[in-house]
């Protein structure tokens, strides 16, 4: 009687390569030097799926499947870079930039934005669709951060290490499709929140201008992230399990 | 039968405009206008931005005059932190505010207005540019060239790039001046010192050629505005009071305060212009006419401050202080003015200081900011809620002071050389030619697009278009 092996072998983008059923496509890529392109997914918060960059081919599945949440199988044949995936890909980033007001130039994110980042990486050379111009707030309330709800993706970064990793629960998002947004505590200005420690994990992992320092002009914002990896690592965490 | 003609776009300016000239009944010019028909809207969508942002955004404004921009922009942030700029930011700033101001002196001298003055008012329009002067002229363009790639590269070297740099911030600048960058600014500073003499040699003999466009290019008593050093009656282009004098520019009518500029300058709105027509208040409109650029700053103060400047001064003082023609001159002077103070700066032992740099939260509601852009007195006034979003904000940019000026000049212009029975290119030239002494920047000033073209119109005077010159 065959004993059911834990570590899958299957190929990727035609090289053989080998994960532990408990790793997902994204974690055996990074492993064996694939670049699989994410925006939501962050090393030690939980993973939701939800901004589609990281979708991939599987030869026989009849859908995409996101990377960072499908579990590798035996034998899988998965295709990371196909014109079609390329083409979704700079589809999904030209509707974020469609749908938010992101002005690059004058961003205090501009040149250390994981959007940006991403747009130029995936060859965006101009938008597809209609610029929708929302009109969106800043909240300056918070005495040392920003948020800018123009530059906001809706990714949940912020949500995710605000409840898993600080244990405050400050963000949340509130109303749904395109009038979905982030709020804190029960939509009450930044700066009244009660649950807020001020820890600013939020503002780092941000991956965008969305949420920053305060007093920063356009360029500065730097985002530092070393933090999260130190963290997950003393507190043996490990939100993908 | 009386005709309009219209000259849309203007050439070799900055910005989109268009003149018309209204024709009476004989052919003679009842009138002429100049229109800006672009539009920004800068003021509009800053609103709801954190008001330590503005230096970047409002640097957006203009390519040229970006640092202009962000100076003025910094300044009334201060005013918002209620923090006053000193010391070596204050004169990193005045180095890279120069810079500036010789680029963007080069950029209206030699490539756009020196084509008229070398070829002539008359020559032939399709080599009439700094491309037919690279024929004629070689030297010459080399000089212009090498004067604005000057400005440029200061302006590179200590803010981190040529243009739209984000180093000028609210509170200072973001980095200190790096002695390696000294160095080399100083060792060539006395080569454009040089480059600037002898444009200063060339052009006085030019000059000699163009009395008549002297006599006529705009040159009616106005009054004159600029910035002047708060302690010394000295050039003071980064920082200072502003001061009105009269006509005859000895008696001073105002010196005040920024924050009282609202007491002083009133802005009028003409339906045919996105550009606005301010004036000075007390005199009201439209007698309030007054000038802002060179022309202006030297008319207004008493001294340049500078040895090689000041000498001349005392030459330019022998002239017409009226004319417009005189703000080419004016604007030579003024690169060497700027040459000579890079030079004593950079020559501070404070210059290469480490602390150049506040940081402060919105603590007052309101914030003016003024400085002296290469084209004029440039203004930047900002209203901020407790939090500092930016809930209002009004610019009045050097080019909207000369807006009167701009359309006196061409309506003088128009009727000294526009025969309406015999229309010919280079009448036109002349009409466009003195709207280039003011060297206006329309981008700036109206808060649109660019593309720099000038389209004359002659209308009859039910209004309807009889013929039209169009360039660009």
């Amino acid at each position: 009687m065959p004993v059911r092996s834990r570590v899958k072998t299957f190929t990727m983008d035609g090289q053989d390569v080998s994960g532990h059923e408990s790793e997902t496509i994204l974690e055996i890529a990074r492993q064996n030097d694939i670049d699989i392109p994410t925006l939501c997914q962050l090393d030690g918060l939980s993973i939701i799926g939800a901004c589609r960059l990281c979708l991939v081919e599987v030869v026989g599945w009849n859908k995409l499947v996101p990377a960072c949440a499908t579990y590798v199988e035996e034998g899988m044949e998965v295709v990371t870079n196909s014109e079609r995936l390329q083409n979704y890909r700079r589809m999904i980033i030209e509707m974020l930039f469609a749908e938010g007001n992101h002005v690059c130039s004058v961003c205090v994110s501009n040149g250390n934005c994981s959007l940006q980042y991403l747009a130029t990486k995936l060859g965006m050379d101009y938008v597809r669709y209609p610029y929708l111009n929302p009109d969106r707030t800043v909240d300056m309330s918070h005495e040392r951060f920003v948020m800018d709800h123009n530059r906001c993706i809706l990714c949940t970064r912020c949500v995710r290490v605000c409840d898993e990793i600080e244990g405050a629960h400050t963000w949340d998002v509130e109303g749904r499709g395109y009038k979905s947004h982030l709020i804190t505590d029960l939509d009450i200005p930044w700066g009244d929140s009660r649950t807020c420690t001020s820890c600013g994990k939020c503002m780092n992992v941000c991956p965008t201008g969305a949420i920053v320092e305060k007093g920063k002009p356009a360029g500065e914002m730097i985002k530092r992230r070393e933090f999260l990896g130190y963290l997950t690592k003393m507190r043996g965490v490990n939100n993908n399990e | 039968m009386t005709q309009t003609i219209t000259i849309d776009p203007v050439t070799r300016i900055e910005g989109h405009s268009k003149i018309t000239i209204q024709l009476g009944e004989d052919g003679s010019v009842a009138d002429a206008r100049f229109h800006v028909t672009q539009y920004r809207g800068f003021e509009k969508f800053i609103e709801g931005r954190p008001f330590y942002e503005l230096p970047g955004i409002m640097g957006r404004i203009c390519g040229i005059c970006t640092i202009s921009h962000e100076l003025a922009a910094a300044q009334a942030c201060e005013a918002i932190m209620s923090v006053r700029v000193e010391g070596t930011a204050a004169d990193l700033r005045r180095i890279v505010n120069y810079a500036s101001l010789l680029q963007s002196h080069a950029l209206s001298f030699f490539y756009l207005s020196s084509p008229d003055f070398l070829l002539g008012m008359e020559s032939d329009v399709a080599k009439r540019s700094i491309f037919g002067l690279l024929e004629t002229h070689p030297e010459i363009v080399r000089d212009g060239v090498r004067l604005r790639s000057f400005g440029q590269k200061i302006i590179e070297r200590m803010a981190g790039r040529r243009i739209h740099p984000t180093w000028i911030v609210a509170g200072g600048v973001s980095e200190p001046l790096d002695a390696g960058v000294r160095e080399t600014i100083l060792a060539e500073l006395p080569e454009i010192k040089a480059l600037v003499r002898r444009s200063l040699d060339w052009f006085k003999r030019a000059m000699a050629d163009y009395h008549e466009e002297a006599r006529v290019f705009a040159n009616f008593p106005t009054l004159f505005m600029t910035l002047v050093d708060e302690r010394e009656d000295v050039l003071e282009l980064y920082r200072g009071r502003l001061r009105v004098v009269d006509s005859t520019r000895r008696e001073i009518l105002a010196d005040f305060h920024r924050t009282e500029y609202q007491d002083y300058i009133g802005e009028a709105v003409e339906p045919d212009s996105y550009l606005k027509s301010p004036y000075y208040k007390p005199m009201g409109y439209p007698d309030g006419i007054y000038r802002v650029g060179p022309l202006a700053r030297l008319n207004v103060i008493g001294k340049m401050g500078t040895p090689e400047a000041d000498q001349e001064l005392a030459e330019y003082r022998g002239l017409n202080h009226l004319s417009s023609f005189y703000f080419h001159y004016a604007r030579l002077i003024e690169c060497l003015h700027a040459v000579e103070r890079i030079e004593d700066l950079l020559d501070k032992p404070s210059i290469l200081n480490p602390r150049v740099r506040a940081h402060a939260s919105a603590n007052v509601s309101e914030g003016i900011g003024v400085t002296e852009a290469p084209r004029g007195t440039l203004i930047h006034h900002y209203e901020v809620d407790e939090q500092g979003v930016v809930t209002g904000g009004n610019l009045v940019v050097a080019t909207t002071h000369n807006n009167l000026a701009m359309n006196r000049g061409v309506l003088q212009v128009a009727r000294r050389y526009i025969d309406g029975e015999n229309l010919s290119e280079g009448m036109l030239n002349r009409v466009e030619a003195v709207i280039r002494t003011f060297d206006p920047c329309l981008s700036c000033s109206t808060h649109a697009s660019a593309q720099i073209p000038l389209r004359v119109q002659l209308l009859d005077p039910a209004g309807a278009v009889i013929e039209e010159a169009l360039r660009g």
